[in-house]
């Protein structure tokens, strides 16, 4: 919109505008440039500047400290798998759930997804859904990260909306030439589908990978942590000593910078996947809620 | 609708019930076997029992939740932190659209959204981290710069006063770029036209804003206020209980961190879960009355 700049408040308006919102920016930006410069600092220099975004000296000390020690890596190596294994798990459940959702004429089809939408509104809440997850004896393991999680009620409408869009005629044709119900959705929808696959297993790996609540719940045995655990350990409870495990009894280790570092690594993913997560998730967002 | 018919339409789509299967399999056991075991807000729970063999109590729960000096406490807590909520952090995304909007040079319109848009990926584990590490007591940049400035010695972490400001910092910075997103969308349906028009009324900028532009996006504020008011108990577990401590303990405690300490780390399962269904419940009762409120008096609501 064209509107009259021209006169000198619209002009200094503009201005102001254009100040507060940069101001904005870096607000949001400031904190990842201060934690990744500290990261790379000498602890000398953490102690004795508290604000820098640039290390005089750049250094890899807390890097390679947090390599070495087993139960970083285990957390890291444990949060990849979790994610990756979970995110199949999610998107395969939740395609094969909202394509017979999406045929109209299917029996029960309404009630169906009243059921669904109704736990969108309504859930049994904390303690009975941790009460069945140690009824079924999955506690302490890595399947109560993934299962109690697997479809996201919300995430099914916008792929049900999805398959109620493509064109029926595709699908009758091939019905006419033979193919069954599963020879359709497997040869003919999924294929068409996989900008959408690819959005939900985004939106899938980022709550697994960013889930604090279900390993705080569910896992007890500090050698399964996440790494989001992980991060919380060292940089909330500031508890480094037992949660790195002092493996040189001589060697002091980068206390303060530890925690720089390790908030990067468990960030870095996140930001990697960002440009698509951005372009993607904007349209979710929309979809969802244009038709809930 | 005949009986045979309804038979060769479950075996025309037989094979769509097995696709459906595993779905199904998971909301039984993950969504609504819980919403059976909402049960054990009446019993005494004893794990060995189970669900349905627990012996009946009644209200006594309810009844114990309502005496409990707990109660005020943490409803207020709760309350307080939904009112910030609703003042500081529900208009902050609908002022940025409106600014963002204004903005003519599109470069750096992206550039500034793909900047705020990025707290909203990150988990509560990383702002609560970074939140400590730049509020640390004595050594934090920002506790610093506000010992400089105010010539005190802020303990933003510990003290109970500081506890609320952090929260709503934190969920500002976290989630208003990415709200602006669902207004700026609505912002992006306005019809050129209508500026065209009101500017030839004679309407400078501010009264374009106030007459052309808020009217278009007023629907979708609605339909943004229902849903706050629906989740107007829900404080967030994660991001309470990591800024929860010791100290802070008298002003965090919400339903949420309450139901967890209670159930989990106390093993109160029926008391607890007695809690979580009157916090689900005023929550239900919220979403469907202010929804009706928004039918009766806008004539939009969210269903």
């Amino acid at each position: 919109m064209a509107v009259n700049r021209s006169t000198p408040a619209g002009r200094v308006f503009d201005a102001v505008n254009v100040v507060v919102l940069v101001a904005l920016a870096v607000v949001t930006i400031l904190p990842f440039i201060y934690v990744t410069a500290g990261s790379f600092a000498k602890e000398s220099e953490l102690a004795e500047r508290s604000f820098f975004l640039w290390p005089r000296e750049v250094v890899t000390d807390t890097y390679r400290y947090i390599f070495s020690t087993d139960t970083f890596l285990r957390s890291l190596i444990v949060t990849i798998a979790v994610t990756a294994v979970g995110m199949i798990i999610q998107v395969l459940l939740t395609f094969t759930m909202a394509y017979p959702l999406a045929k109209r004429h299917l029996p029960g089809r309404n009630l169906l997804l009243n059921l669904v939408i109704f736990t969108m509104v309504f859930s049994g809440g904390l303690i009975p859904t941790y009460l069945i997850v140690r009824e079924l004896g999955l506690l302490d393991t890595y399947w109560a990260l993934i299962l109690p999680l697997a479809i996201n009620p919300f995430y099914l409408i916008i792929v049900k909306n999805f398959f109620q869009e493509l064109p029926e005629e595709l699908q009758e044709a091939a019905q006419i030439d033979g193919c069954t119900e599963l020879g359709v959705f497997w040869r003919i929808v999924l294929p068409l589908s996989k900008p959408i696959i690819a959005t939900m297993g985004l939106f899938y790996a980022v709550a697994i990978w960013n889930d604090f609540m279900s390993p705080l719940l569910y896992i007890d045995d500090s050698t399964k942590w996440t790494l989001q655990m992980f991060v919380r350990q060292v940089t909330v409870s500031s508890d480094m000593a037992n949660t790195l495990g002092q493996i040189d009894p001589n060697y002091i280790p980068p206390e303060q910078g530890l925690k720089f570092s390790v908030i990067v690594v468990a960030t870095v993913p996140i930001l990697l996947l960002y440009p698509f997560l951005q372009r993607h998730f904007a349209k979710g967002i929309l979809i969802g809620s244009v038709k809930g | 609708m005949g009986k045979v018919r309804l038979r060769t339409r479950l075996v025309r789509y037989r094979w769509l019930f097995v696709l459906l299967l595993p779905g199904l399999a998971y909301f039984a056991i993950f969504r609504y076997a819980p919403m059976y075991g909402v049960t054990i807000a009446f019993q005494d729970y004893l794990p060995f029992l189970g669900f349905s063999g627990s012996p009946w109590v009644g209200w006594k729960h309810f009844e114990n939740l309502f005496s409990s000096p707990d109660f005020p406490r943490v409803l207020t807590n709760t309350l307080i932190l939904a009112l910030l909520n609703a003042v500081f952090v529900f208009p902050a995304p609908i002022v940025v659209a409106l600014l963002l909007n204004e903005l003519r040079l599109s470069v750096l319109k992206r550039a500034i959204q793909s900047a705020i848009y990025i707290p909203h990926f990150l988990s509560w584990t990383i702002v609560a981290a970074l939140t400590y590490l730049l509020f640390a007591l004595d050594t934090g940049p920002i506790t610093q710069l506000m010992n400089g400035l105010f010539n005190a010695r802020f303990d933003f972490l510990a003290d109970p006063d500081w506890f609320r400001p952090l929260v709503i910092a934190q969920t500002l910075w976290k989630s208003v770029g990415w709200g602006t997103i669902i207004y700026l969308a609505a912002l992006a349906g306005v019809d050129p036209n209508l500026y065209e028009a009101a500017r030839i009324d004679g309407a400078n900028r501010w009264r374009q804003m106030w007459h052309v532009t808020l009217p278009t996006i007023r629907s979708t504020i609605v339909v943004m206020a229902i849903l706050l008011a629906g989740n107007l108990l829900d404080t967030g577990f994660e991001q309470i209980y990591l800024l929860t401590n010791s100290l802070n303990r008298s002003v965090a405690e919400v339903f949420d961190t309450y139901v967890y300490f209670l159930g989990i780390t106390q093993g109160a399962y029926s008391y607890s879960t007695a809690v979580g269904l009157f916090k689900a419940v005023v929550g239900i009762i919220l979403i469907y009355g202010v929804n009706w409120l928004a039918r009766r008096f806008h004539h939009t609501g969210l269903f």
